[in-house]
């Protein structure tokens, strides 16, 4: 037991209850009026049994929220290096703007001419989002980076079918993201891997090989999970047109290259763009995002709906394929995509502008790099730089010291910092992957070297122990992971008992 | 530039360190002829005012439906939103952390997830859920593909009562996957017969409850004779409220719930972000899609709380994963949890009997207008009403007098002109008494 508190506390470190092991049956934090009296219309459906829901007062419920809260790690509490997941700040602007009443209070089905300036909305974020990439449309309604693969490859598959064309597989690099494979699949086609070769990037020739008349696409990060930009993009896009066989882009590090590059210029035809991660809307604990995805001319007439039009009387929407002039492939999602996410990413893009977008990108580019010299003697890098926003090095430095990957992104939890992504991508061994983004200060960037810089050297002056035990200052200790797999608990059950304590 | 901190010193600083002559030289290996010489054609950056300017513009344009005698439903709906609950989702340690990979310095997400996943098994009396999906549009469709993975069949028939955007995100789902999707005619009075289409090839039967139209019945007849075949049954709830007032799916044999629950905690913004719930049988859980928060114990033995079960997902299994999800809806999931803590079960069953009480008034209101006939025989807190004239043209020349009528049924049937006259009507706890007056004075004008 590691605590010696009465309370279970320690300090300001607060240990929190379940709410089901709280309150008592029949209260609430909510006063309603009454119903009054009536006979009720619910047929032969109405409930009789209770649900099981504890009941508390608006005080215990905020108190048991705000020590939750505060369990947590945040970008506002500090450096995020998350790679491949982009921590940037989330404005305060962007959250305010997102809750007007003239915004949020909108349903997606009222009369068009009540909700003019919405349409605008999506209209004028789109219209930046197709400037910004260089394409000539855009689907909006995704509702995730992973939901803009599927949308993507469902609108390459739906144009290939169009033209009679039944072409079954989808080519992967090696160091995709997971979701890459799983959207392929989901669309029914079959997955091949493309390796990578020895400077982290596809390998042209594996890919040239392996191009043929049944390659439907091939599904690219650029720049790559190894924070590389994909230096024979241009290329490898020739060689699939030239295959008939289409590109698409996972634009998860678009925040690299935004203003500076675009991806319509390198011969893309469709790539979803994570509005939680480039255009900073906050992740909120894993969601909600927003995964618009731009397209070629080519693909634009395949675009699922929903899509906004504007017409001579203001803007009116395109809701089903029977009312289209176009041929959609479907429907992603329920009404017309994460609106709430539209007004965050447009009030952003106000914010920076064209001048701010650059900037943005050539500073997260110029803060990696920074980090990549300033760790790069105490580290192993895995593929030499310039890197592009986030950096990649792998275990050889740990080799003979018994500290793995995990366990160093353990003892950085101790330092107060969340640690880097580990173990991925997969091209390397017992990666870690740093990505600072632009909104880290030169001495935030500074103290993180520094701190990375110590743990190598204990690491390597054999203080395994430490990094074993780590962490050993946060909320909790190292979780046993695998008894959690094997006999998952999934739920809390009337009479369960707190364990442990 | 107000989000960027660093300074010019700062940059100077930093390329000398790297070794770098300037920021292209980093951008080396972007060919030539894409990195850009000048600045995209987009207005510079802007202050703060500026931009709520801009946006307050637009957001001016629009009718809220706090500002308007509001009636519509159909898979999003107007609830009073305790002021607990945004303040909390806004917490920075909420709104500004990642998916939990990091389970030491995550307790607190992880700990909310656990608690949501139990409330939606609660509600729904399944016996587990997972940490939410996209909407409930989407959990729809992967509710389909599981049941086809689970039984090892093809074939989905859908209801006839199943909201049309549900409907037609799982038929684009199962649309390059060889699946059979069997559809039925729009199912108006609720009085539709599933059982008798059920074979032997039938991975599932997907019902909604109550239905699109507003109907509600017991599905226990339905769920014996999907199981009678061997297939699964698949509850949707686009109204989660409903169930404060309705006998849970759990209770009537289903296997699957897929719900959406925008109803607890978030505000209708337009259609999205909402929250898919997901909740199964517990021998399906190694088959379900999306995140899942587990207990865990620590070295030292206390309770705490990890991501669990993930090779089911795409991280690790890659093509061979249930789902590709990765993102998902984490704080409107958050939102959900705080205002179904805040309401308990006397809240959340005393909000439920709330709507329904101010529908069947809304309802007998509307039955004295001459012209309008409610269809339903029963409903929760939503019904449709036949309407002597084309519904949309009605519905307009309300909207054209501030009165947010409700939503006409050809909006999501285009091309049947049979539905024309169909309006469809939605009472939560913000209609007022008065609200109900103009809309029936109104009604009767337009009629």
């Amino acid at each position: 037991m590691a605590t010696e508190t009465f309370t279970g506390h320690r300090g300001l470190d607060m240990d929190e209850p379940l709410i089901f092991e709280q309150g008592a049956a029949g209260m609430s934090g909510v006063d309603l009026p009454g119903a009054g009296e009536f006979e009720d219309r619910l047929g032969d459906a109405g409930r009789e049994s209770e649900t099981g829901l504890p009941g508390l007062s608006e005080p215990q419920v905020v108190r048991h929220y705000l020590r939750l809260s505060r369990n947590n790690y945040a970008i506002d509490a500090g450096m995020y290096p998350l790679g491949s997941c982009t921590m940037k700040h989330n404005p305060r602007l962007n959250e305010k703007l997102a809750r007007l009443a003239g915004l949020a209070d909108l349903h997606p089905l009222q009369p068009l001419s009540t909700v003019q300036g919405a349409l605008a909305l999506i209209d004028q974020c789109a219209d930046w989002l197709k400037t910004l990439t260089g394409m000539d449309a855009i689907a909006m309604s995704p509702a995730a980076g992973a939901h803009g693969e599927l949308c993507g490859l469902m609108t390459i598959r739906a144009a290939l079918e169009a033209g009679g064309d039944g072409r079954a597989i989808v080519l992967v690099p090696e160091s995709a993201h997971g979701t890459n494979p799983a959207s392929a699949h989901m669309c029914g086609y079959k997955v091949e891997t493309i390796p990578t070769n020895g400077r982290g990037r596809v390998d042209f020739g594996a890919f040239n090989e392996r191009l043929g008349p049944d390659v439907a696409a091939i599904m690219i990060t650029n720049p790559n999970t190894c924070g590389l930009f994909e230096d024979e993009i241009i290329e490898i896009a020739d060689a699939a047109h030239a295959a008939g066989a289409y590109v698409y882009c996972d634009g998860a590090n678009f925040n690299a290259i935004v203003g500076r590059v675009r991806p319509g210029d390198l011969g893309i035809d469709a790539m979803h763009l994570n509005l939680h991660k480039t255009f900073s809307a906050p992740h909120g604990g894993g969601g909600p995002g927003s995964g618009p995805v731009v397209l070629s001319g080519a693909l634009a007439p395949f675009a699922p709906v929903p899509y906004v039009v504007s017409a001579d009387d203001g803007y009116a929407l395109v809701e089903s394929a029977e009312a289209s002039d176009a041929s959609p492939y479907g429907r992603m999602k329920g009404f017309h995509g994460q609106f709430g996410v539209f007004v965050r990413t447009l009030s952003y893009m106000m914010s920076m502008g064209a001048d701010g977008l650059a900037q943005a990108a050539s500073d997260a580019v110029l803060s990696a790099n920074y980090i990549l010299a300033g760790l790069s003697d105490d580290l192993t890098l895995s593929y030499e730089g310039p890197c592009m926003h986030e950096v990649l090095f792998d275990d050889r430095f740990l080799a003979e010291t018994e500290v793995t990957t995990l366990d160093f992104a353990k003892a950085m939890i101790d330092e107060g910092v969340h640690p880097m992504t580990m173990y991925f991508p997969l091209v390397v061994h017992g990666a870690l992957l740093m990505e600072p983004t632009e909104t880290e200060s030169l001495a935030s960037l500074d103290q993180y070297i520094g701190m990375v810089k110590s743990l190598a050297r204990r690491a390597k002056q054999g203080e395994v122990a430490a990094f074993k035990e780590a962490p050993r200052l946060a909320p909790r200790r190292r979780l046993d992971e695998t008894t959690a797999a094997r006999n998952p608990v999934l739920r809390w059950l009337p009479g369960d008992k707190a364990a442990a304590e | 530039m107000r989000y960027l901190p660093l300074s010019e010193d700062d940059r100077r600083h930093m390329l000398a360190a790297i070794g770098a002559d300037g920021i292209d030289a980093l951008f080396k290996d972007v060919p030539a002829s894409a990195l850009l010489e000048d600045q995209i054609d987009l207005p510079p950056h802007a202050g703060e005012m500026q931009v709520e300017a801009a946006i307050e513009a637009l957001a001016a344009k629009n009718t809220g439906a706090a500002s308007a005698p509001f009636f519509i439903g159909a898979g999003a709906y107007h609830h009073h939103i305790p002021a607990a609950v945004d303040h909390l989702v806004q917490r920075s340690e909420f709104l500004t952390s990642y998916t939990p990979y990091q389970p030491e310095v995550s307790q607190g997400t992880l700990q909310a997830l656990f608690e949501f996943q139990t409330q939606v098994a609660m509600i729904t009396a399944m016996d587990v859920a997972n940490a939410s999906l996209y909407d409930g549009a989407t959990a729809c469709a992967e509710a389909a593909m599981m049941a086809c993975r689970v039984t090892r069949r093809s074939k989905v028939i859908l209801s006839g009562g199943l909201h049309p955007h549900y409907r037609d995100v799982t038929l684009t789902n199962a649309r390059f996957l060889g699946l059979e999707m069997v559809t039925s005619e729009p199912d108006v009075d609720g009085t539709e017969e599933l059982a008798g289409r059920i074979d032997g090839g039938t991975a599932c039967v997907i019902v909604q409850n109550p239905n699109f139209f507003g109907n509600v019945k017991d599905l226990g007849a339905l769920a014996d004779a999907c199981h009678d075949a061997g297939a699964l049954l698949v509850v949707v709830v686009s109204e989660i409220l409903s169930l404060g007032a309705l006998r849970p799916p759990g209770e009537m044999g289903a296997d699957i719930v897929a719900a959406e629950g925008q109803s607890l905690g978030n505000a209708m913004n337009f259609g999205g972000p909402h929250v898919g719930l997901f909740a199964v049988n517990e021998r399906f859980i190694r088959q379900m899609p999306g995140r899942l928060a587990g207990q865990a114990e620590d070295v030292d033995g206390r309770r705490g709380w990890v991501l669990t079960l993930s090779t089911r997902e795409q991280h690790i299994r890659r093509e061979k994963a249930t789902s590709n999800i990765c993102t998902n809806s984490g704080l409107c999931a958050l939102a959900f949890s705080i205002h179904l803590s805040l309401l308990g079960n006397a809240g959340f069953r005393g909000l439920a009997r709330l709507n329904h009480g101010r529908a069947v008034t809304l309802a007998d209101t509307l039955a004295e207008v001459p012209g309008a006939e409610i269809v339903n025989q029963s409903f929760f807190n939503e019904f449709t009403l036949r309407l002597a004239k084309p519904a949309a043209g009605v519905v307009d020349a309300l909207g054209n007098d501030g009165i947010l009528a409700g939503v006409p049924v050809s909006r999501l049937y285009p091309r049947r002109d049979d539905l024309d006259d169909l309006l469809l009507v939605a009472a939560t706890e913000c209609v007022s008494d008065d609200d109900i007056g103009r809309l029936a004075k109104a009604l009767e004008g337009a009629l």
